[in-house]
């Protein structure tokens, strides 16, 4: 072999380290069909569960008659509340404070409610099962609107509660109430409102939607009754979170439950709570002492697991003529369905949604937000959001818009004109956000240029002019600021334990490396991103370096992966541990090289002797040395721990620019072009940022376009297969343009902010805005979402512009 | 998403097919693509104790000519519709329809006789055939029997055809040289069932309209035949006058239903915007 010098840029080629678009590890095994789902996994013996649901919305159970479905041969068990009082498993607590039926306890509370659950030898005769299993009901008056849920004579959704005047959020004023959560200083607000000029309010409502990841919910319970240890894998983004609260309601000591969340396919925030499905086929695996398998189906998916959104909100901004924000007033009736099964840390029971001044210097502002029971399905999840901060830069988004239409101030001016300035930065939000670093104005000049909005402008205006045209052309802007990476524990915790995040790294004696982390990937590319962080700061090709999720068993425990918290709170961690590894071989390598450590130079992926090219130890030659003659007074190996709780939250932006263009006859929307700039801080694998933005931006198009899950007045939900439901294909998913700044965030090791929600949070208002505009020159100030044909067709028609 | 217990057959003709639903009687269905019937067996909305397969018979498969008229085999998948040169060359509809059909995958399995004998308003093939003037070949214990579209469609899953019959052949007419053809299907996205749709075939003779057939989907309970629109046109100069009367009679005959694609109002609408948009491609496409 001929010894090549290799410069130090070669080197750090071959690392394939922070910054470079390394291709994703994960795919191989993917686009080949080798994953390993949940519903991958078969074990020896192993039975299948299948659920009797409710097929009414609200009733009291009169008699559940097993005597059928029991008569089937391979019918091994059917379980309903009655069987788990005993155990006291018929509720359980959800992370909002509040309990759910696992399976319902005399009453049913919304369509397709879990009300008892037959275990079989195979799923074939579990459905036959279900389909086995009388149910008597006596129909109780159902309530579908959260207003209506607040009269005062309206049912009452919960008896469970009867006679509780507070629950985990404070004082409950009537049946159906769950909480007020406030924000912000009201009198500062209303203050300001007093004393300005100028006014306006709208209403809006954020339509409930499901994430509907393409992998249902589903577990493998498998108890194993010799050695009273528990294994479950299961569709989970929070592995660790669920072992600590089936350890919990099981009594099973921690030490012996082990969760696996192994290939998860998606999970949007779907997957973060505790299901019924869940709990009871744990319980039936330790019933009858054989694993069992429960995959749900689509139907079941959309109709039964965590929901997103659902908020009816009144925004109102005070502000100058000249359109300067003064204050702002937001009040918010929460639908949280049947029980509080919101996804939230502990403290922040609408999630961070006082994140709703945005990117702007608002002076002073307050919000409220009041959660109410309805006949729905629980959740209150965050779809691909950070918890609650996509209804809130829908909220400010639009009201920023309705201002510059009352005032007759453009889009992109009005903006300008309120940014927090760079040179404000760290800022204190009037709701107590401390925003890290930004550089708004940057940012949107760049996409006005990138766009030429003028000449957008101008060609609007044309089409205005006539008549006769066939479409109407809409162009809709947005400056988003996100809060992610929840988060530090003083303020974030989920059932008590803090929201920081873990990383283990372990350098073998021959150079490479394998990590474990408190996170789980479910499409973000963990295994590629995360080995990038590590060969930067310790100097070892990414390719060599293994990184492993998902397993309680062996991975350190941490929160999971939701929030677009892995990169700012786990990949902290990384960064962390890595340093810790690197200080440690800092010190074998002077003790190799017979220097002090203060005469050593880091380049790469080696130590040099300052002044001296020739003398030097790489990471490999350190990690060898680790394990086979430490310098006295160290241990052996070259491996380290962190758990990273952050100091603050991070704060990523982006400017988002949409012309659509609305045909009159049909009222659809073709979305000609769809501009995003983000600003993640540092970049650490550029092509999966940009993966990860076109999918934020397709799902956020098919919650802005199509996603609905309309109720009749009986509470029969309309729509919950994917005839209905918009999963929009290549076909329909419009061509995205997406571009760029780097604003460093100053508190985290790597500058990275998190970037996976950033796509859907800043879309969703931007595709609304584009609509709307539309509209704007006959007055429309506001059109509710979804944006689908025959909605927009009825605005045409309203407003006399249809063909 | 389970189906009950069913028991499986796979005849090798349709003679045997035909003998099968005989001796099985109405416990039984005809399995085509399956596109339409599985989906409903997994909601357990049809449960039938038999299915009996066509997959496994060679002869209903393929698109032929008997003198003028298009012959198609009823087993015959959207797919190999689309791919048809014979069809793009006699009957050019019918492959462009088709690709309005369902998505990719569906198109690889579902059938142009299942589409048809399923007798949802919601399918597109009803409606071309229609506007095709199609005769459907159905034989039965008692032989074969030809019946003409116009008048097959009967209510919603509801047809002609036996419980004892199993569709055979769909024969289409060559198209005329110099005639017109339109399919235009307003949907919400890539694998959904009209809002509207309206299929128009015609011809002219100088600027006047000499054949004209004006079908609907998804419209009413049945796919439509729009023959009073049809009469708003026929030998009639072309013009935008007679487009109009033509929508506003063919809306009148719609009868849609409310769901998650629309209102009644909207669907009316959108089937005159349909009708219109037809008219005047299969108008610019025939001289
Ligand atoms: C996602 C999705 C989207 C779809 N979108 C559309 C669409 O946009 N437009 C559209 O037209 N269709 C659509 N379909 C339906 C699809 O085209 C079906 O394939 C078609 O309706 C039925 O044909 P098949 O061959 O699958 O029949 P099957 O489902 O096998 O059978 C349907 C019915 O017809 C009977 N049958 C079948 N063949 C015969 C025969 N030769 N003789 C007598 N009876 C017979 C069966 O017994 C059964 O009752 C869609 C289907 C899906 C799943």
């Amino acid at each position: 072999m001929s010894a090549v010098i290799q410069t130090p840029e070669d080197r750090e080629a071959s690392l394939a380290g922070i910054g470079v678009s390394r291709l994703r590890k994960e795919d191989a095994r993917f686009i080949q069909g080798k994953g390993n789902y949940v519903d991958d996994i078969k074990m020896p013996g192993m039975l299948h569960m299948d659920i009797v649901r409710s097929p009414i919305a609200h009733g009291r159970i009169k008699r559940i008659n097993k005597e059928a479905a029991l008569a089937i041969p391979g019918v091994r068990a059917v379980l309903t509340a009655e069987d788990l009082k005993p155990l006291k498993l018929h509720w359980m607590p959800t992370l909002a404070g509040d309990v759910a039926a696992v399976l319902a306890d005399e009453k049913v509370h919304f369509q397709m409610q879990e009300v008892a659950v037959v275990i079989a030898d195979d799923r074939y005769i579990a459905a036959d099962g279900v389909e086995a299993v009388e149910v008597e009901y006596e129909e109780l008056p159902v309530v579908i609107d959260p207003y209506a849920a607040l009269a005062a004579d309206a049912p009452v959704l919960r008896e469970d509660l009867a006679g509780k005047t507070a629950g985990a959020h404070g004082p409950r004023d009537h049946h159906n109430h769950i909480f007020t959560w406030e924000a912000g200083d009201r009198s500062a607000a209303d203050a300001a409102f007093a004393a300005a000029p100028i006014k306006v309010e709208q209403h809006m409502h954020y339509p409930r939607v499901h994430p509907c990841p393409l992998e249902t919910c589903g577990c493998v319970a498998s108890f194993d009754p010799i050695r009273g240890d528990l294994t479950t894998y299961i569709t989970s983004q929070a592995p660790h979170v669920v072992r600590t609260v089936v350890s919990m309601l099981s009594g099973i000591p921690e030490s012996k439950v082990r969760i696996v969340s192994p290939d998860i396919g998606g999970g949007f925030g779907n997957k973060v709570g505790i299901y019924p499905g869940y709990v009871c086929a744990i319980v039936s695996s330790i019933v009858l002492g054989r694993p069992v398998k429960w995959v749900e189906d689509r139907i079941e998916n959309i109709s039964s697991t965590a929901f997103a959104r659902d908020y009816h909100m009144d925004g109102e901004l005070a502000a100058t003529e000249d359109g300067k924000i003064l204050g702002l007033r937001v009040n918010v009736l929460a639908d949280h369905g049947a029980f509080d099964a919101c996804a939230d840390p502990t403290k922040f029971p609408a999630g961070l949604f006082h994140i709703c001044s945005g990117s702007y210097d608002i002076g002073a502002a307050h919000c409220s937000v009041k959660g109410v029971y309805t006949n729905k399905a629980p959740g209150g999840v965050a779809y691909r959001c950070s918890f609650r901060v996509t209804e809130a830069v829908y909220l400010i988004e639009r009201m920023v818009d309705v201002l510059a239409q009352r005032l007759n101030i453009d889009k992109a001016e009005i903006r300008r004109r309120n940014f927090i300035r760079k040179e404000q930065f760290p800022y204190t939000s009037p709701f107590g956000f401390e925003y890290d670093s930004g550089d708004y104005h940057t940012a949107l000049q760049k996409a006005l240029d990138a766009l030429d909005y003028p000449a957008l402008r101008a060609e609007q205006a044309a089409k205005r002019a006539d008549p006769n045209s066939p479409t109407l052309m809409g162009i809709g802007l947005v400056s988003f600021t996100e809060v992610v990476g929840a988060g530090p524990s003083k303020m974030c915790d989920i059932l008590g334990v803090g929201m920081f995040d873990s990383c283990e790294i372990r350098i073998h004696p021959t150079g490479s490396a394998i990590a474990r982390m408190g996170t789980i990937t479910q499409g973000q590319g963990h295994q590629t991103t995360y080995a990038q962080i590590i060969a930067t700061e310790l100097g070892i090709p990414s390719e060599v370096i293994q990184v492993e999720e998902g397993d309680t068993s062996t991975a350190p425990y941490g929160l999971g992966t939701y929030g677009s918290r892995s990169t700012p709170v786990a990949g902290a961690a990384i960064a962390m541990a890595a340093r810790k590894i690197h200080a440690k071989a800092r010190k074998i390598a002077a003790h190799m090289l017979e220097v002090s450590e203060a005469d050593l130079d880091w380049e790469v992926d080696r130590f040099k002797v300052r002044g001296d090219d020739s003398r030097f130890k790489t990471m490999a030659d350190v990690a060898w040395q680790s394990y086979h003659q430490p310098p006295a007074g160290l241990e052996p190996g070259l491996e380290a721990v962190h758990y990273y709780d952050p100091p603050n939250f991070t704060y990523p932006f982006g400017i988002y620019l949409c012309v659509v263009d609305i045909d009159r006859a049909t009222g659809e929307s073709k979305v000609r072009r769809f501009y995003a700039l983000d600003d993640c801080g540092t970049r650490i694998n550029p092509m999966i940022i940009e993966g990860q933005i076109h999918g934020g931006l397709t799902e956020g198009f098919a919650v802005a376009m199509g996603q609905q899950m309309p109720f009749d007045a009986q509470g029969n939900l309309l729509g919950n297969t994917l005839m209905d439901y918009f999963l929009p294909t290549a076909v329909e998913t419009p061509k995205w343009e997406t571009d760029y700044t780097v604003t460093p965030s100053p508190h985290h090791p790597l500058g990275a902010k998190g970037v996976a929600e950033s796509p859907h949070v800043g879309s969703i208002p931007t595709f609304t805005s584009a609509v709307v505009d539309a509209f704007a020159h006959v007055g429309v100030t506001h059109l509710d979402m979804p944006h689908t044909s025959f909605r927009v067709w009825q605005a045409l028609r309203d407003h006399g512009l249809a063909l | 998403m389970i189906p009950p217990k069913f028991d499986y057959h796979a005849p090798k003709s349709v003679a045997e097919a035909v003998a099968l639903l005989g001796s099985l009687g109405s416990e039984a269905k005809l399995l085509a693509g399956g596109h339409s019937l599985l989906p409903m067996m997994k909601l357990r909305f049809a449960q039938p104790a038999h299915l009996v397969d066509l997959n496994g018979i060679a002869d209903l498969r393929g698109i032929c000519l008997d003198g003028d008229t298009v012959v198609i085999g009823a087993m015959t998948v959207e797919n190999d519709l689309i791919a048809s040169d014979l069809l793009r060359e006699r009957v050019p509809l019918l492959g462009e329809a088709a690709r309005l059909i369902a998505d990719p995958q569906v198109r690889n399995r579902g059938t142009i006789g299942g589409d048809i004998a399923h007798g949802d308003p919601g399918n597109d093939h009803p409606a071309l055939s229609l506007v095709l003037d199609a005769q459907f070949v159905l034989q039965g214990p008692n032989g074969r029997r030809t019946v003409a579209a116009n008048g097959f469609f009967l209510g919603t899953y509801m047809t002609q055809l036996e419980e004892s019959e199993v569709m055979v052949a769909i024969r289409v007419p060559s198209f005329a040289k110099g005639t017109g053809w339109a399919y235009e299907k307003l949907k919400r996205k890539t694998g959904d069932w009209a809002t509207a749709g309206c299929a128009v075939v015609l011809r002219q003779s100088g600027g006047v309209v000499t054949h004209i057939r004006i079908g609907l989907t998804n419209l009413a309970q049945t796919a439509l035949r729009a023959e009073e629109a049809e009469q708003c046109l026929l030998n009639q100069p072309f013009n935008e006058a007679a487009v109009k009367r033509a929508v506003a009679a063919a809306m009148a005959i719609t009868d849609p239903a409310e769901d998650l694609r629309g209102d009644p109002e909207y669907k009316r609408a959108m089937a005159g915007v349909m009708v219109q948009r037809a008219l005047n491609n299969a108008w610019a496409r025939s001289a």
